[in-house]
């Protein structure tokens, strides 16, 4: 789960990471309390999950209550590389010396926590990493041992952060490690992390992405999930209990197991379709989660066809051919299922579909993947 | 032969008394597995239809010589369990739990590696694996897998999706062609057992002549099989990837499967195991005809 920016911000405030004090607001009038309340200069920032905000003009400086007024009005509703911007963060603007950058990531290929640190911050850390890689350090760090002060000053001077600012960001390496490992972040990231005119490091932005399977012991990240932003189908899949991700396309996908899913995705593409869902309804594959999913894919005005792809492994095909027999009585469906079902007892559960009482107009059935995906792509022009 | 498991592995059942321990944990036994026991902490002295629990994995270990572990504990208890069992000498843990915190992950691998070397963990969030006729641990239904022939040729799969570890298992027996072992290494960020730990174990077993990979977007890993494979296999291998149209930025499904700042894309995939000389199927149906003209090739 990514957070927008302001939410980053307070998440760091828990572990002490220095921040400018500031106010969420959602509408023009807020934005200029907020900003009364934070002492002018003030910087008024767009939030939303997409990079580049402040060459997309959604980051500006407001020096009155009328700048504020007139900035916020233009940011609000401002879309941003297709994210609308529905809130805006106002807080002190801070006089920045110098720009670093800090984040801590787990690197899967080593299977330890990766420190990445450089002088040159405040520009796309990717276009760092292009131009001149040297000038970042990479630093692994053992899960179990993990990050002392006097490795972060190291990893400091080898990244060449000036004499003056070692203390300061060494200290802030440590504190956003902690915030990383205890907080459950899959990523941490402060760009840029600033030096102040007075010697203060400080935290000017906050890219914080969190480990959803660690949601059990953060009770508090309840409110985070409030603000996600999902489209309706997404939404109602969430209360659905499905793994959802909404797409473009005009195929509705349902397939059981993550893999599969995506793959018939693939599929529906290499024939020349489009999917407009990724779905999983998990193993069981029963009338209830099929019914749910069939509600789901229903809800999207953008479906022509629909694709069941099941393959049967401990769930029985004619388990599942029950189950879809059922769903299908249920739901009033406006677009026509191809179903490929394969599999343990995969020949039971044809007969069962086959024998349903559903016209070929509704369901129709295809023995391979393949020959499935063609059928369901053709409806569906 | 086979890799990690055979008919000799004696297999305990960490949290057998609960629902998915209790179902799984029969249906490897109803397969032929040796399942010798089952570890539920306060339960000892109960049995699962015949089969004794035992109030921890040390205690299983003594009373049955248990060398193999399979986990079905909610993702709270899950890296405890894990490392139970590698304190009590347990060799080889299948974990299948789904939901466990990387951060958590992460550590329990560090840990087995610093104190506990010897023993390898599968998973978690895997399928289990199965050498077809002697060992199935784990959630895969045993029906589907094609017995291997003592004359060869077999196959052995290496998987990171549950699903189309099924399908791929499925494929090859509607060719007739034997498996040898099939492991699924799960679709998580920290996997205990790598694609690079399973070829080596393939490349090694006589009884493996050839080898399918399923690899999905998201990591590495299937960039390191690759450099692994242009080094080390010389055996034929056909492969699939799956998430060639998955939209940056979003999980699908699994927690490792993610294309993130363009990197782990399946293209990328593709092309690295093609150098290796793997030939590629843009589907799984064709990764197994793939497969079965290698086989054909091989008789």
């Amino acid at each position: 789960m990514d957070l927008f920016e302001y939410q980053g911000k307070q998440y760091f405030a828990k572990y002490n990471i220095p921040v400018s004090a500031g106010g969420v607001a959602h509408t023009v009038d807020e934005a200029v309390a907020e900003a009364e309340k934070a002492v002018y200069p003030v910087v008024v920032k767009a939030q939303v999950q997409v990079g580049g905000r402040g060459k997309a003009g959604g980051i500006k400086l407001a020096t009155n209550a009328d700048e504020v007024r007139l900035h916020a009005g233009n940011i609000l509703g401002m879309d941003i590389k297709g994210h609308v911007v529905k809130r805006v963060w106002i807080e002190h603007a801070s006089d920045i010396a110098e720009e670093y950058y800090a984040s801590f990531t787990l690197d899967r290929a080593a299977k330890q926590h990766l420190l990445m640190l450089s002088a040159q911050g405040g520009v796309e850390i990717e276009d760092v990493a292009a131009k001149d890689p040297t000038a970042i350090v990479k630093l692994h760090i053992n899960p179990i041992v993990g990050l002392s002060l006097a490795t972060a000053r190291q990893a400091s001077i080898d990244a060449k952060i000036p004499e003056k600012a070692l203390d300061g960001v060494a200290d802030m390496l440590v504190k956003l490690y902690e915030c990383f490992t205890k907080g459950d972040c899959d990523l941490a990231e402060i760009n840029p992390l600033i030096l102040k005119p007075t010697g203060e490091v400080h935290a000017l932005d906050a890219k914080v992405s969190l480990d959803s399977n660690a949601a059990f012991r953060h009770p508090e990240w309840e409110e985070y999930a409030a603000t996600e932003e999902l489209d309706a189908r997404e939404q109602l899949a969430r209360e659905k209990n499905l793994q959802y991700i909404g797409l473009d396309g005009t195929v509705g996908i349902i397939a059981n197991g993550a893999g599969l899913a995506m793959s018939t995705l693939d599929v529906v593409n290499q024939v020349g379709g489009s999917a407009a869902n990724f779905l999983d309804i998990g193993g069981g594959a029963n009338a209830e989660m099929m019914t749910a999913a069939l509600e789901v894919i229903n809800s999207d005005a953008k479906v022509k066809s629909i694709f069941i792809n099941i393959f049967g492994g401990i769930t029985r095909g004619e388990e599942v051919a029950k189950g879809i027999v059922e769903a299908v009585k249920r739901v009033t469906l406006r677009a026509p299922i191809v179903i490929r079902l394969d599999g343990t007892n995969a020949e039971e559960g044809r007969k069962i579909l086959a024998e349903a009482g559903i016209p070929d107009s509704q369901l129709t059935s295809r023995p391979t993947m393949l020959e499935a995906a063609r059928a369901a792509v053709a409806l569906a022009k | 032969m086979a890799i990690f498991v055979d008919q000799n592995t004696k297999v305990i059942v960490q949290g057998l008394t609960g629902g998915q321990g209790r179902f799984h944990g029969l249906r490897n036994k109803a397969y032929g597995t040796q399942i010798v026991g089952g570890v539920t902490p306060g339960k000892s002295g109960q049995d699962v239809e015949g089969i004794p629990v035992f109030d921890s994995v040390e205690d299983a270990v003594k009373a049955t010589g248990a060398t193999a572990s399979f986990i079905a504990v909610p993702p709270k208890a899950a890296p405890a369990a894990i490392l139970e069992a590698a304190r009590a000498g347990i060799g080889f843990v299948v974990c299948i739990t789904e939901g466990i915190p990387a951060q958590d992950e992460a550590r329990v691998f560090a840990t087995l590696q610093r104190d506990f070397p010897a023993t390898r963990l599968l998973g978690p969030n895997c399928p289990g694996i199965i050498s077809p006729g002697k060992c199935n641990i784990g959630i895969t239904a045993g029906e589907i897998a094609q017995l291997p022939t003592a004359s060869g040729p077999n196959v052995g799969i290496v998987s990171r999706s549950g699903t189309l570890t099924y399908q791929a298992l499925y494929e090859l027996k509607q060719q007739g062609i034997g498996v040898s072992t099939c492991v699924g290494i799960g679709g998580d960020p920290v996997p205990g057992t790598s694609f690079v730990d399973c070829l080596a174990e393939f490349q090694a077993d006589p009884e493996t002549h050839a080898i399918i990979m399923i690899g999905e977007i998201g990591g590495s890993a299937e960039e390191e099989a690759a450099e692994f494979i242009t080094n080390h296999v010389t055996k034929p291998m056909s492969a699939y990837i799956a998430g060639v149209t998955a939209p940056a930025g979003k999980k699908m499904g699994h927690a490792g499967a993610i294309v993130s700042g363009g990197k782990g894309t399946a293209q990328g995939k593709m092309d690295a195991l093609r150098m290796a000389g793997v030939k590629i199927g843009l589907n799984p149906t064709e990764a197994g005809s793939l497969m079965a003209e290698i086989v054909n090739n091989l008789r």
